[in-house]
Formats: C-alpha cells, structure tokens, sequence
C-alpha cells in the first residue's frame, strides 16, 4: 500500500501560446483515491489525457502501475481503464454488444467475458435496457454503460473524468457506490471533479488545480483547516437587535447580506461561543439562532486561487474544451 | 504489435461494422441501388442511340449494356466507397475511438476493421450488380481465369478507393465534408472510358480520360468479360490500385494517429 500507483513529476502541456499544465506533480498511492479538484479550463482534462496516454506530454516524467509513459505505453493501456468526459460508447450497439466489444478486445475467454458483463450490466442497473442499442439510452444510462465498458478489463487504476457530471442524484449516487467497492477490492482510482462534496466524500486526497498549477495537496481535513472561514452565525429578530449587536461585537462581525444576520470569524470553540454569547447578553441582545460554521472545500478555494470552485472562467473553458474536442475528432 | 493480434482486433472491429450494417441497412441499400440506377438510366433511356454510335449500324441497347457493365460494376464499388467515407467519419467524432486509444490494440485494427467491412460490401454490391445486368439480358463471354481476373481487379479496385475513402473520412472536419469530397469517385468513370469511348472526345478531357486511373481499370474488365483480356491495361489497373491503396493507407494511418493522440 506504500507503493505509488501513479507518479508524475513535472507535467508541463501547452497549446501554442497557452500554457495548460505548468508542471504538475503528482503521487497516488495504490489502492487510494485522489481527486483533482478545480474549475473548468484548471488542466484536469489535459492532466488525465496524459496519465492514460491519450496526449503526449511536453515536459516531465509518468509512471502509472510500474509502466513508464515514454517506452511502456502498451503496459499503462493494459492497466488502466478509462471513463472520459463525452461518452466513449458505440451507440449503434446494444449496452450488452457493447460490453461484448470490449470483452473481444481484451481478448476474455467468452465465457468469462459474457459472466463479467452480466455482473456488470446487473451492478450499474442497466439489465433492462441491455438489448437496447445505445442511442437510446439517457444520459445517465450512457454514463454507466460507459464506466461498466472501462470495468470489463478488471483495471488496477481507474480514471474517472468528471464521473458524475450531468448525472441524476440516483446515478450519481451509483457512480459513487461503484467508486467505493473499486477502491476497497484495491483499485487506484483518480478523479477530476468541479464539486466539493464529491471530492470530500470520494477522495483520500484531494490535488487543487488552478491554472495549470497545484495550488494545494492533502486530506479533505488537512486542506479544510489550512484556511480560515470558519466562524459563528447570529440570526436576530429585528433591525433593533442587529443594531444593539453590532454595537456589542464591535468591528469583527459583518452582516449577511440584507438578512438580519451576523458572522463573527472565529474557529468555533467552546470559549469563543461564550465569550460572544456574554458580550450579547451583557448588551441584553436576544439571540434567535446560532450556528457554528466551519470551513469547507469551497473556502479553501478561494482562499487559496482567489475564486470560487464552481464559477466558471468561461474563456478557458471554451479553450479545454475547443481542444478536447479537437483531439476527439 | 505482434500481428496475430492485429488480426484478432481487426476481426473484432469488422464484426462490429458488420453488425452496424446489418443493424441499419438503409445505407448499405441505398449504396447498392445507386448504381443500378444508372445501369437502368443508361440502358433503357439512352442505350439505343448510345449503343448504335458505339458499334456502328445494326448496335443498339443490347450491346450498350455490354458496353457499360464493367462501368457501372466500378461504380458500385466506388458508390460502396463513399458510404466508408461517412462511416468512418462519424466514428471519429464518437468518444469510443478515444476508448480504443486507451486500450492495448492494434492501433491498424479501427480502421482496416472499416475496410473489412467495405469489402463485404462490395461484394454484395458487384454480385446484385452483376445480377441485374443478367437479367437484362447481359451475356458476358468470360472463361473461368477470366472470371478469376475479374474477381481479382474489383478486389485491388475495391481496397484501392476504400482505404482512399478511409482516408478522406479520417481527415474530414465532420461528417458532411466526409460525405462530399469522395463524391468526385463517381464523377470518374464518365470522364474515363466507362459510358463512351474516349476516342470520341474533345482532345483535352480526351487526354485526362486516358490517362485517369479508372479507365484501365474499365477497360481491364471490358476486356476480361468479353473473354479478350489485355495485359496492358491489366498491368496499368493493378499498378493504379497498388499505388492507390499504399499511399492512402499511409495517409490515413499518420492522420488517424495525429487526430486522436491530440
């Protein structure tokens, strides 16, 4: 378990003048989870696109399951399964011809291949529409028809570009099942996301990429209390008593918006609770409601890019995608 | 890439155009009855004038059918060509070809997989079209070898147009380009020896109707079915397709790995 299942030292990419990946470096652990997490046109795409040999990259070293991606492409392709961003299914085929295709080219003992289907088809909950071809299905469907076709080959790492993207809760909940049983039966496992809660509940470690840059490593908690945000919610019952508090606090608390709340920063502990509470009722301020806040993924975000996770650059964006697509085609 | 393995992925891959074909066979049947139209067209509209200027006085649709068998047999495998050019094209904008670039296959077996595919195409399409001139009436004189040449020059023509559609497919921006820049294929043959002699034309169009590669090609048939083969055009046809077939091949591979490596 010691042992890094996916190493990538320096990582640099550019698309003429653009600089997509300006030296990135990453350690996965085997049997472990580490989410890329950041916003569109960060390098998440163009980052999995070269761990799983689909782009070659400018500058740096790779290693994934012990292959090293300058000689031993063949070895990572024969370790790796892959669930891109745009569904990688022949939609002329049925769900089951499909998983069928990937069972000849693996080159599976039909028997073998036709019994991992099956369990396949039954796990993502796609029996039904089995013999239906592809084109027909919906969006979540092609989804986990698209992650069952990366899991016929039994791959020792998995790659997972915004897995639940675009899904309903109920697939989305699946796609996230599925994830947990890889990584528990010993399956490494990276992922891009654009949500927190994803990253928070999947990852053993989460990579913040901004820029084409890691801005941030760690544990879902240790990044959480590298940051301030935490602090105390007063919700008040009227102008007066917003007033009356704000004087008692002083400058440290800042109104909510136009609501009759206020925030007062602070790391939630039991002497800070009371010393505000104190100050309040010294000033005969009554109290509706309190709430003790403390920071999530999204404020690590801004506290460390400047911007939030889920708002969007929307001329990167257009970048990535402009040249996804191109290297789709 | 050991070759054993590029077979089994190339077999693989066939099998899965074979089974797009039989799922929507609205393409394959279109392909096919273009050139039965024009066989329908040219006999029975034009065939008598056509025919009696061909053979001089007393030659008429009989005749003229004999005349253009062999075109219209180019036709159908130029006419299957094209349909490659749109399947081809429309896998490439599909993820699953990024798939396959993920897994450990022959890089080759995608698209020789789509030329299998063209093949048995086109053997349906020369069989129906040989059929349909039977049954108007057409009576080749061809012995068994030249029968085997027969088979042998739609086979080279057949891998020749289809890795150049292949290509062409593999190059197109979508697949409405892919639809139209192979459509000049079936230009060819009238500006060849396919419909009328090219004796009978103007000196330019003349010279490019002699020279073009389709025109051996036709007249290697002609030959072959009127049981008088010649080695001439024989050696030209195959050199054509040869020549043809190497070049697109390399072409399509090189532009089918730099499109999905990015």
């Amino acid at each position: 378990m010691t042992t890094s299942s996916i190493t990538a030292r320096g990582l640099r990419k550019a698309y003429g003048e653009q600089v997509v990946l300006d030296g990135i470096d990453l350690d996965v652990p085997a049997g472990t989870v580490l989410a890329l997490l950041g916003p569109n046109g960060a390098g998440k795409t163009t980052t999995v696109r070269i761990l799983c040999t689909l782009l070659p990259p400018e500058g740096g070293t790779v290693t994934v399951a012990g292959h090293d991606l300058a000689t031993d492409g063949d070895g990572i392709r024969a370790a790796i399964g892959v669930t891109g961003q745009f569904s990688a299914v022949d939609p002329l085929l049925t769900g089951r011809e499909n998983l069928a295709l990937m069972s000849d080219l693996w080159h599976l003992d039909r028997t073998a291949g036709r019994q991992r289907a099956e369990q396949l088809l039954a796990r993502l909950d796609l029996v039904e529409a089995a013999d239906k071809v592809a084109s027909a299905y919906s969006g979540g469907m092609v989804r986990r028809l698209d992650l069952a076709m990366t899991l016929m080959s039994d791959p020792q790492v998995v790659f997972l570009d915004e897995p639940s993207t675009g899904l309903d809760p109920r697939s989305r909940r699946t796609v996230w099942e599925i994830i947990e049983e890889l990584v528990s039966s010993g399956v490494t496992v990276l992922l891009t996301t654009q949500y927190l809660d994803e990253a928070d509940r999947l990852a053993d470690r989460i990579a913040l990429l901004d820029g084409g840059r890691i801005v941030a490593e760690g544990t879902p908690e240790e990044l959480k209390r590298s940051v301030p945000g935490g602090h105390l919610r007063l919700e008040l019952a009227d102008q007066a008593a917003l007033a009356a508090a704000q004087q008692a606090l002083g400058e440290r608390a800042r109104r909510v918006g136009g609501t009759l709340a206020l925030d007062v920063p602070g790391d939630g502990s039991v002497r800070e609770v009371r010393e505000v509470l104190d100050r309040l009722e010294v000033a005969g301020v009554e109290v509706e409601r309190l709430e003790v806040r403390t920071p999530d993924l999204d404020d690590v975000f801004l506290a460390l890019t400047g911007h939030s996770a889920s708002q969007e650059s929307s001329e990167d964006e257009e970048a990535e995608t402009d040249h996804e697509l191109e290297a789709v085609r | 890439m050991s070759t054993p393995l590029a077979i089994t992925d190339t077999a693989t891959m066939l099998r899965r155009n074979l089974l797009h074909m039989r799922r929507y066979p609205s393409l394959t049947i279109m392909l096919m009855g273009q050139p039965l139209l024009f066989l329908l067209l040219f006999v029975f509209v034009f065939g008598n004038t056509l025919g009696a200027g061909i053979t001089g006085v007393g030659g008429g649709r009989s005749e003229y059918l004999t005349y253009i068998t062999p075109a219209i047999v180019v036709m159908a495998v130029a006419s299957v060509a094209l349909g490659t050019a749109v399947s081809v094209a429309s896998d490439m904008t599909q993820g699953i070809v990024a798939r396959f670039r993920t897994m450990p296959i022959a890089r080759v077996s995608v698209l020789a997989g789509h030329v299998g595919g063209a093949l048995v195409q086109t053997a349906l399409a020369v069989a129906v079209t040989f059929a349909a001139a039977l049954l108007l009436g057409y009576r080749p004189d061809a012995g068994a070898a030249d029968w085997l040449g027969v088979v042998a020059i739609v086979l080279l023509l057949a891998l020749a147009l289809t890795w150049l559609t292949v290509a062409l497919g593999v190059a197109a921006d979508s697949v409405e380009t892919a639809s139209n820049t192979p459509m000049f294929l079936l230009i060819l043959p009238f500006l060849g020896s396919g419909f009328v002699p090219t004796e009978s034309m103007p000196a330019g169009i003349r010279w490019f109707a002699e020279y073009q590669p389709f025109t051996p090609v036709m007249d290697t048939l002609r030959g072959l079915l009127a049981g008088t083969p010649s080695a001439h055009d024989a050696v030209l046809a195959v050199g054509w397709c040869i020549l043809i077939t190497v070049l697109s091949a390399i072409w399509g591979v090189r532009v089918y790995h730099r499109k999905v490596t990015g």
